[in-house]
């Protein structure tokens, strides 16, 4: 029993925080909602570099074939830098539904060079990103289709471009269980980055109130704004090990059950420290200038994707046997 | 990353869940903090104690098995999914204890340990005082030096004392240095409650029962050998104790796995009555088995040599509020029955609404949180 990161895990997430801590990351999340694809191409590239593209495609196929204790470490910090693209499409999903239908595809996601987007209703009703998607599919129930975008709809989180989808060619009827892995899978990346900006806005949050003054003395040193703080602290340090426990049963009896406990718990600590975050900066962060609200609206829409805490909820307790 | 199991601890963990099949008593004990139930518990205890699982991380040579922390927790979760009363022994298995065992004299060790492992001697805290609830470095009372016999002098009062109306000797901070500051100049002294010279005062708690005591002090004499660690050194030795009411130590998954099993059934029962209630008895599944797992990840980092540090405060308030969380929905769905006082639900809500106080009330969790985890500036308190 071992209820931590190894060493390398610990370098993997290092070396991402690296990378996209040296990028201009949330210009890239504001160019990228404009339609200025560039340089979060250029991201989308650096990161497959690093492997992260590969985690989820076999090794005898290109990739790294990571555990999904790997997947979550990449995640936590795709979120906490808010890189924008379909990512979890791209990386989670599309390795799973493609396996059986085009094996030649995983060599070219793992690489980065191929861009998969995916709408499943009724949880991800929109794809992400079809305009820049290389491939664009559609999976109802257990029928994947390629298909065909409509005209873009606006997110909340401008940094995600949803799109309908109408059904084009038919691939392939996916086995239950394989349907359920994807969304399993991508309910955990989900989470991963919901973690991953919810520890970011708690360390925006922290260092706002450490240097702002009022009434002559740094906000931080108000006991109000400490406990709200705290309780946030609290919140992620709790949602973790349900995150990496989802991660240890993913493909097991519980994974559903587990997946869902993990994206309950992350929506809820993610968005006590996206309000939080807000009350601490005051007027500053409401303003679209200011790059808090770009994590603001993201945990918003993260929240709600791939099944919202409500779905979620209710697969926890049919896995308990008392729904 | 892994929560697999080896095959010694599954071993171990069956072993005890077999004997506790077999041996724990059918249907609820009296009340913790009353006459009756303190003297089922010390029968509970000694047949604990017989078979080894009074406290399993323990020497051998005191009752115990060298289990590991993983083997504690897992025998912690058969013990309450088994059913088992919380313990009468606790306060001096998980608080005093660890100080025994690290800052003890081996006669200390061989004098108090086996008669705490086997419910002879069940131990009270004795922290607070009137002016000096979670602040505790603000201590009054006194201990005077008296070289004529050897030992020292306890003058004044303490309060809310855990379980000191029917338990046998208590531990607790005197200030042996009144020109020493603040945190300096205090001493921990262990003492029999039916000392000369000590007088008990039961208060009783929202449940009715005497589960705390006022104990004053009229020149209560206690000896050099009942001075734990160096006289004036009491703070560092005590902090190391608040350090495990607040971690791992008094409270251990298991308990909340169990009530959040319970809690599941009374929705199997009730819920088709309650749809609005859903969401509620989710989370508190959803917290009981964050805690377990957040559980395992101390145990991990405990185990690779680390310390629990201000990570307790962030464990004690999750905890306490999942506690109160849990049983406020249980009462929920029990309707208007919820507040008969037969209820056993009732008991545990009841208990639960110490949790926040206690050990550091919450408020004082987020301070050190904040300042501590977080970084924040220190002063501005109460502001």
């Amino acid at each position: 029993m071992k209820f931590a990161l190894n060493d390398e895990q610990r370098d993997f997430a290092k070396s991402l925080d690296d990378l996209l801590g040296a990028a201009d990351v949330p210009a890239a999340a504001r160019a990228w909602g404009e339609g200025d694809h560039a340089a979060g191409r250029k991201l989308w590239t650096r990161l497959a570099d690093l492997g992260v593209h590969g985690l989820c495609v076999p090794e005898d196929a290109g990739g790294l074939g990571a555990t999904p204790v790997d997947v979550v470490v990449a995640f936590e910090q795709l979120g906490r830098h808010l890189v924008p693209g379909p990512h979890v499409e791209s990386i989670v999903v599309a390795p799973v539904v493609l396996a059986a239908v085009d094996p030649g595809a995983l060599e070219r996601l793992a690489s980065g060079e191929l861009v998969v987007t995916l709408a499943a209703p009724p949880h991800t009703p929109y794809a992400l990103d079809a305009d820049i998607a290389d491939l664009v599919l559609l999976l109802d129930g257990g029928t994947l289709c390629t298909a065909t975008a409509g005209a873009l709809h606006r997110s909340v989180d401008t940094a995600r471009r949803l799109f309908p989808v109408t059904a084009a060619e038919h691939l392939a009827t996916l086995p239950e269980d394989t349907v359920a892995a994807a969304f399993d899978a991508a309910a955990l990346a989900c989470s991963a980055q919901l973690l991953g900006a919810g520890e970011r806005l708690l360390a925006e949050a922290v260092e706002y109130a450490k240097t702002r003054r009022q009434f002559g003395r740094a906000i931080g040193e108000f006991q109000a704004l400490k406990h709200a703080l705290a309780d946030v602290r609290v919140g992620l340090d709790f949602a973790r090990p349900l995150l990496y426990g989802a991660a240890l049963s993913l493909g097991s009896a519980d994974s559903a059950r587990d997946t869902s406990a993990a994206k309950v718990a992350a929506a809820d600590a993610a968005y006590r420290a996206a309000r939080t975050a807000l009350q601490v900066h005051g007027a500053i962060g409401y303003t679209l200038e200011h790059d808090l609200g770009l994590w603001i609206t993201k945990v918003r829409a993260l929240v709600s994707a791939w099944g919202t805490p409500s779905v979620h909820r209710t697969r926890v307790l049919a896995a308990l046997g008392t729904a | 990353m892994n929560l697999d199991f080896t095959e010694g601890e599954l071993a171990f963990r069956d072993e005890a869940r077999e004997w506790l099949r077999e041996h724990v008593p059918a249907g609820p004990m009296p009340p913790l903090d009353t006459a009756e139930g303190f003297a089922a518990r010390r029968e509970w205890e000694a047949t604990l104690a017989a078979a080894r699982w009074s406290v399993v991380a323990w020497p051998e040579k005191y009752h115990g098995r060298d289990a590991s922390m993983v083997e504690w927790v897992l025998f912690e979760e058969e013990y309450y999914r088994s059913g088992a009363p919380v313990r009468a022994a606790q306060n001096g298995i998980s608080l005093l204890a660890p100080i025994i065992f690290e800052h003890g004299t081996p006669e200390q060790q061989d004098r108090y340990l086996p008669a705490m492992a086997d419910g002879t001697e069940i131990w009270a805290q004795a922290w607070s005082e009137p002016e000096a609830g979670s602040d505790l470095a603000s201590i009054r009372s006194t201990a005077t030096r008296d070289e004529a016999r050897g030992g020292w002098l306890l003058n004044g009062q303490k309060t809310w004392s855990s379980r000191a109306a029917f338990a046998d000797r208590a531990f607790g901070l005197f200030r042996s240095d009144p020109t020493a500051e603040r945190h300096r100049g205090l001493t921990y002294f262990l003492f029999p409650l039916d000392a000369e010279g000590l007088s008990i005062r039961p208060i009783a708690q929202l449940d009715g029962h005497p589960g705390f005591a006022e104990l004053f002090f009229d020149d209560v004499f206690v000896p050099d050998a009942d001075v734990l660690g160096a006289p004036g050194d009491g703070w560092r030795v005590a902090m190391s104790t608040a350090g495990n009411e607040r971690g791992l130590s008094l409270r251990s998954p298991g308990r909340f796995c169990a009530a959040a099993d319970r809690l599941l059934a009374l929705w199997r029962e009730r819920g088709a009555g309650h749809p609005h209630l859903r969401d509620r008895v989710v989370d508190a599944w959803l917290a009981a088995q964050a805690y377990r797992l957040y559980t395992w990840g101390t145990v991990t980092r405990l185990a690779a040599g680390g310390d629990v540090g201000a990570h307790g405060s962030v464990n004690k308030l999750f905890w306490s509020q999942l506690d109160v969380g849990l049983h406020e929905v249980a009462l929920d769905l029990l309707g208007p029955e919820s507040e008969l006082r037969d209820e056993p639900w009732l008991d545990g809500y009841l208990f639960s609404l110490s949790g926040p106080i206690y050990a550091g009330t919450n408020e004082i969790q987020r301070n050190i949180v904040a300042e501590r985890l977080l970084g924040l500036p220190k002063g501005g308190r109460g502001r």
